[in-house]
Order: structure tokens, then C-alpha cells, then sequence
């Protein structure tokens, strides 16, 4: 007889007896002939293991003893289990249990007794996890729904505080992180917007062209170019780029310090977390979007002329005259206003996505996800409320 | 190795009452106390879920709790001033489990944080000090290192030395020994326990390191499931015969076995064990 072996965190005990033919790994099973109504006998041959497993349990349940019988394995041939042999035996057990059959065994060989007699296992299965109700479930929907809000709003009115106490207060303010988030958020997205919004005001132009030049309006495109860049596409392009680059790696980077205890450390330093972190982060959005939103307004005007003379031979010179002559102050305010707000959202959502996270590594990109997710949806509905306040309530 | 006890008449630099700290409906901590006096090292232990994290974390303010009164140096804690409680966060030295470095910054602008925020000091003093406290924890080399450069050891040494910044009247210490090797370990304790002797400082740590708690205990408190087991001088637990602190020291942690069986057992081949 061979000693338990432990191969590769595996327990596996093999032995030899009369009747072992260890070449077989297979397990066979039969009915045995002396099989009553009250007591059904199995009779196993082979080696017990995670490819047997399946066997045995499909044919045990083909043919559930009834109940108050016995089902009797006779394991007298089996010369080797493992522990997913042995599982199976236990889930039997608990399937008798359940369904009130004994489950016997006999024939166990020295060696499979003794791999039987490792394995423990807890007869009280744990409680099955209490799945909540529609309401329970909706009323705590609700309820975090709430607290999220109230924890954001927190968040948000300590920043803004602290970012508009900072102005006034420039001894506070942490200069350096302003310029070096600015440098990040501003200097270096300038090469992605502009690239895009060009690419956006060039396909406006075509698009409009088409139409307007069966009516001979071709001039026109100059306007509609000139009008929806600066209103609508320069902000909330801007805002959806920056939302994408910079507020999901603020999130990363609060969650990181999150996750590190980088946050706490600050807080038992006496180091306030909102001016040191929040407060230069929101000043940088807030004050490098509406540059970026202008630059994307000309970029996209540029993209429109350069259609307009290749494509639609207006000369260069009335082609401006008409985008300046379509444009009015109003257009421009309104684009950067929301630009602000959007860039205050953009911060903000970030920031709170980031400082919410709990737990390990993983829930960084869940948050990162999750902050650009929401702050994309806040660009669009707050940009749809300023267009009806802008130019429905206030036309 | 053996210390000179804290004195029972020395003065409650540390004083918990009834905290209590709840996840949601789960009770992490049920209505602990706990009272430290100047000058000793108190470990706090238990079991990994026993609540002594939290413990910490609820006496720092870092956790919301439920109820209970703390008091750091005389006082309170959770005094909604923030101004206050940064004031009392400037006598307190805290060393997180990895140290939880700014990333950003290197070791010396790390260790030079804190002063830079609460003292006012010339350019040269600031730098002069950062480089005594790295030395003190043997780091007067990594000075321009990036954490990231850092083994978890450094980390935490780098972390000590931040903590240590402001010279502060109490350390607190969040699992100093994980995964560090026994050497490493040993070097820690050596310093805290210098760090008391020298300085006067009253130290609190958790841990569940037995060579760690050996080596620097005076007193110790032990959790496990969210009370407090024991408390008291090191020697006095000890000999108290509580089952769980026992335990604890013997190595011998029983597991739940109980309610388990072996899977012969289950099939009747083999004798139950204890007649259960």
C-alpha cells in the first residue's frame, strides 16, 4: 500500500487490493442483483474522482430510492477517491437527508476510509442569503439614492465654499497644485480638442452644405456653422472630452488615495482634504474648460471656412462677414457660461465617484467608470435645461 | 524582555468610552472602553474581523461612529470644529498599514508635509529636520525616492518618520509588522520601543504579530467580535486564565470544529468524535 500522496495541493490516496485493476481509472457502476425495493445497491468499480463524480450522481438520481429506503454503495472495488469523489458522496448524503433515504456505505477500502476521514465538512449548511422584496429592495434604492445625494451635495457646497473663500484668500490656495492640475486638464487637452472640434465643424459644414445648396443658400452654411458651434457643439464637445480625460483620472487618482489611505493620512495630518486635493482640482476645471470651449469655437468655425472655400467656393472674406454678422455676444456668454457649469460638474463628479470608493483595488475602476458615466450624463441634461432656459424662457 | 510598567498614576492620555460603530445594520464595535496612560505601549489585538482596525480607525475619526465619547490628550475627539481637531491631529502621529505615502511626492517631501503645513520654519531648518527624521528611521538615503521605489518596509519606515514629523505626543500604529520579515519586524519595535523609552511617547498599536506583542507590550487590550475581551497590563491579562487570550498566545487557536465531521463520520465508519 502506498502512502497518501499530496500532489499539487491535491489529495489523492491510491491502494491496491484483490480486485483492483488500477490500469482502469473509469468508474463503472451497476445495479446489483441484490437489489430490493427498500434497499438498492450500487455496485462501483474503479477510482472515484471528478470525472466519476458526474456519473454517479446522474445515476443515483434516475432512479431516486424511495423514500424511507436505503441506498447501499458498495464501494468494495472503488481503489482510489479524491475530493471531488468525496464531495459527491456528501452531496448525496445531504440529498438522502433531504429526501429521507439513508445513503450507506460498505466494501470501503483502508485506503479511501482514510481520505474520507480527512475531509470535514459542516452537516448545518449556512442559511440561505435572504433575497429582499420589491419593496424592501426599491425602498433601499431609494433610500441610498438620497444619502448619495446628500453626501454629494455636502461635497460639492464644501468645495465651491472653499473654492470662492480661496479666491479671495490667495495665502490659502494651493498655487502650485492649481498650475500643475491646469497644465493637465488645459495645456495638454488643447492638441485633442482642437483636433476634434475641427473635425466637427468640418463635417457640420458639409452636412448643411448639402441641404442649403439646393436652395442656393450655400452662403448660409457660414451661419449655421458659426451659430451651433459656439452654442452647442464647442461647450459640450469640450465638456464630454474633458469628462472622459480628466474627470475620470481625478476619480482614479482620489480612489487611489482612497484605497491607500492616502485620505486619512491627510485628515490625521490636520490637512484639510478639500483645499488640498478638491478646491485646486475644481479652480483648474472651471477655469481651463471655458479656454478649451473657445478654442474649440474657432477651431470649428476654421473647419466650417475651409469647407466653405474647397468645397463650396465661398471666398474667405464674405464667408467670415457672415459668421460674424450671424453671431451675436449673447451666443458666446451663453456657451462659456455653460462651459463653467459643466466644468464644475465635471470636478465635482469626480471627485465625489473617487472619494466614495471602499474596499480594494477593483472598485477604482468601477468608480472611474462610473464618474465619467454620470458626468456625461449631467453635461447633456444640465446643456438641454440651459437651452430652454437660454432660448425659450429668456428668447 | 521586560519594561518598567506605566505608572497607575500617570496621567489618561487616551480615554474611549462606549464606542460603538455600526456597518449598516452589522455591529462592528458594541459600547468598547478603553483608557491609555502616558508613557505605556498598548497593543491592541484580535483576530483578523475582530474589530481592532476599527477600533482605530473610530478613535482617529476616520470611521462614522455610532455613538461613544473619545478624548486624545484631554480632548474630545469629534468636535465638529474642524480647526480644533486639526490642532489635536498636530500632537498625534499616526502610521497607516502601508504607510499610505503620497505617490506624488517623494520620501523627504512627504516626511516635509506636515511641517510644511503647520510650522512655520525657514527652508533650511524644514530640510534639516526632514533629514533627521529619516535618519532616525535609517532612510537618510531615499530621500528622492518615489514611494513606488520603496519595499513595503521603507514604506512603512518612511510612513514612521512622517508620523514623527510634528513631534507628536502619541503614535498610533496600524499593523506595523504585515508582511514585513521577521527582521524588519524586530527593527520596528526596536524603534518604537525607543521611541517610548527616549521621548516619552505613549504608543498605540494593533497588531496580532505574537513576536511584535512580546517584544513591546506593556498592556494590551483584546478584541473579538466587536467587545473587549481583556484589557489590563500584560502579565495581568495573561494570568487571568481567559479562555480566548489564552488562546491567543498558545498558538492554539481552536478552529470551530464542532460543528464538523469528518465525511466517515457521516457514514457511520468511523466513531464520532466527543459523543456529539
Amino acid at each position: 500500500m502506498l502512502p497518501p500522496i499530496l500532489w499539487g495541493g491535491y489529495l489523492r490516496t491510491e491502494v491496491q487490493t484483490a480486485h483492483a485493476t488500477s490500469t482502469q481509472p473509469q468508474l463503472t457502476l451497476t445495479d446489483s442483483p441484490q437489489s430490493t425495493a427498500r434497499a438498492r445497491t450500487l455496485v462501483l468499480v474503479g477510482v472515484l474522482d471528478a470525472r466519476a463524480a458526474g456519473t454517479l450522481a446522474r445515476q443515483v438520481r434516475k432512479k431516486l430510492p424511495a423514500k424511507k429506503s436505503k441506498l447501499i454503495l458498495d464501494l468494495t472495488g472503488v481503489t482510489a477517491i479524491d475530493n471531488a469523489g468525496t464531495a459527491t458522496l456528501v452531496d448525496l448524503w445531504r440529498l438522502g437527508h433531504a429526501r429521507h433515504f439513508a445513503v450507506e456505505l460498505t466494501g470501503v477500502q483502508p485506503a479511501v476510509l482514510t481520505a474520507l476521514k480527512q475531509f470535514h465538512v459542516t452537516v448545518a449548511l449556512p442559511k440561505p442569503v435572504v433575497v429582499p422584496g420589491f419593496f424592501e429592495d426599491f425602498g433601499t434604492g431609494v433610500w441610498g439614492a438620497i444619502e448619495a445625494l446628500g453626501r454629494f451635495t455636502v461635497l460639492a457646497s464644501d468645495t465651491t465654499v472653499g473654492a470662492v473663500q480661496s479666491l479671495f484668500t490667495p495665502g490659502r490656495m494651493r498655487w502650485a497644485a492649481y498650475f500643475r492640475e491646469s497644465s493637465l486638464m488645459g495645456s495638454q487637452a488643447l492638441g485633442i480638442v482642437g483636433l476634434i472640434t475641427f473635425l466637427i465643424g468640418l463635417t457640420l459644414a458639409f452636412q448643411s452644405a448639402y441641404q442649403l445648396r439646393q436652395f442656393g443658400a450655400a452662403i448660409y452654411v457660414a451661419a449655421l456653422t458659426a451659430i451651433s458651434m459656439v452654442r452647442e457643439m464647442g461647450p459640450l464637445i469640450t465638456a464630454i472630452l474633458v469628462a472622459g480625460r480628466s474627470g475620470s483620472s481625478i476619480t482614479s487618482e482620489v480612489a487611489t488615495m482612497k484605497v491607500g489611505e492616502e485620505i486619512d493620512a491627510m485628515q490625521v495630518m490636520g490637512i484639510p482634504f478639500v483645499d488640498f486635493i478638491a478646491v485646486p482640482k475644481v479652480l483648474a476645471m472651471v477655469t481651463m474648460v471655458p479656454l478649451l470651449t473657445i478654442l474649440a469655437d474657432f477651431l470649428g468655425i476654421l473647419g466650417g471656412w475651409i469647407v466653405g472655400m474647397v468645397y463650396l467656393d465661398i471666398a474667405p472674406k464674405p464667408y467670415l462677414q457672415k459668421t460674424i454678422d450671424a453671431l451675436v455676444t449673447k451666443d458666446l456668454v451663453t456657451g462659456l457660461f455653460k462651459s463653467v457649469v459643466f466644468a464644475w460638474g465635471i470636478a465635482l463628479i469626480g471627485l465625489y465617484h473617487g472619494a466614495g470608493v471602499r474596499g480594494g483595488a477593483q472598485e477604482v475602476g468601477k468608480a472611474t467608470t462610473a464618474s465619467v458615466v454620470s458626468a456625461i450624463f449631467f453635461i447633456i441634461v444640465a446643456d438641454s435645461i440651459f437651452s430652454i432656459i437660454f432660448y425659450v424662457v429668456m428668447a | 524582555m521586560t519594561h518598567e510598567k506605566a505608572k497607575p498614576e500617570s496621567e489618561v492620555v487616551l480615554d474611549v468610552r462606549g464606542l460603538t460603530v455600526r456597518y449598516g445594520t452589522n455591529t462592528v464595535l458594541d459600547r468598547v472602553d478603553m483608557t491609555v496612560r502616558q508613557g505605556e505601549i498598548r497593543v491592541i489585538l484580535g483576530g483578523s474581523g475582530s474589530g481592532k482596525s476599527t477600533l482605530l480607525k473610530g478613535i482617529l475619526g476616520l470611521t462614522e461612529i455610532a455613538h461613544g465619547k473619545i478624548a486624545i490628550l484631554g480632548q474630545p475627539m469629534h468636535v465638529d470644529d474642524e480647526k480644533k481637531r486639526g490642532q489635536l491631529m498636530q500632537r498625534i502621529g499616526v502610521l497607516f498599514q502601508n504607510g499610505a505615502l503620497f505617490g506624488s511626492l517623494t520620501v523627504g517631501e512627504n516626511v516635509a508635509l506636515p511641517l510644511r503645513e503647520h510650522r512655520r520654519l525657514p527652508d533650511g531648518a524644514s530640510a534639516e529636520l526632514v533629514r533627521m527624521k529619516l535618519a532616525q528611521v535609517d532612510l537618510a538615503h531615499a530621500e528622492n525616492l518615489y514611494p513606488a521605489e520603496l519595499s513595503g518596509g521603507m514604506k512603512k519606515r518612511a510612513g514612521l518618520a512622517r508620523a514623527l514629523a510634528l513631534d507628536p505626543e502619541m503614535l498610533f500604529c496600524d499593523e506595523p509588522s504585515a508582511g514585513l520579515d521577521p527582521l524588519t519586524s524586530a527593527e520596528l519595535d526596536n524603534l518604537i520601543l525607543t521611541l517610548r523609552d527616549q521621548l516619552k511617547m505613549t504608543v498605540v498599536v494593533v497588531t496580532h504579530e505574537l513576536a511584535s506583542i512580546k517584544a513591546i507590550a506593556d498592556s494590551l487590550i483584546m478584541v473579538g467580535g466587536g467587545k473587549v475581551i481583556a484589557e489590563g497590563p500584560m502579565a495581568e491579562v495573561r494570568g487571568r486564565g481567559i479562555a480566548a487570550v489564552d488562546e491567543f498566545f498558545a498558538r492554539k487557536a481552536k478552529k470551530a470544529r464542532q460543528q464538523e465531521t469528518s465525511v466517515a463520520e457521516l457514514f457511520g465508519l468511523a466513531p464520532a468524535k466527543g459523543g456529539a
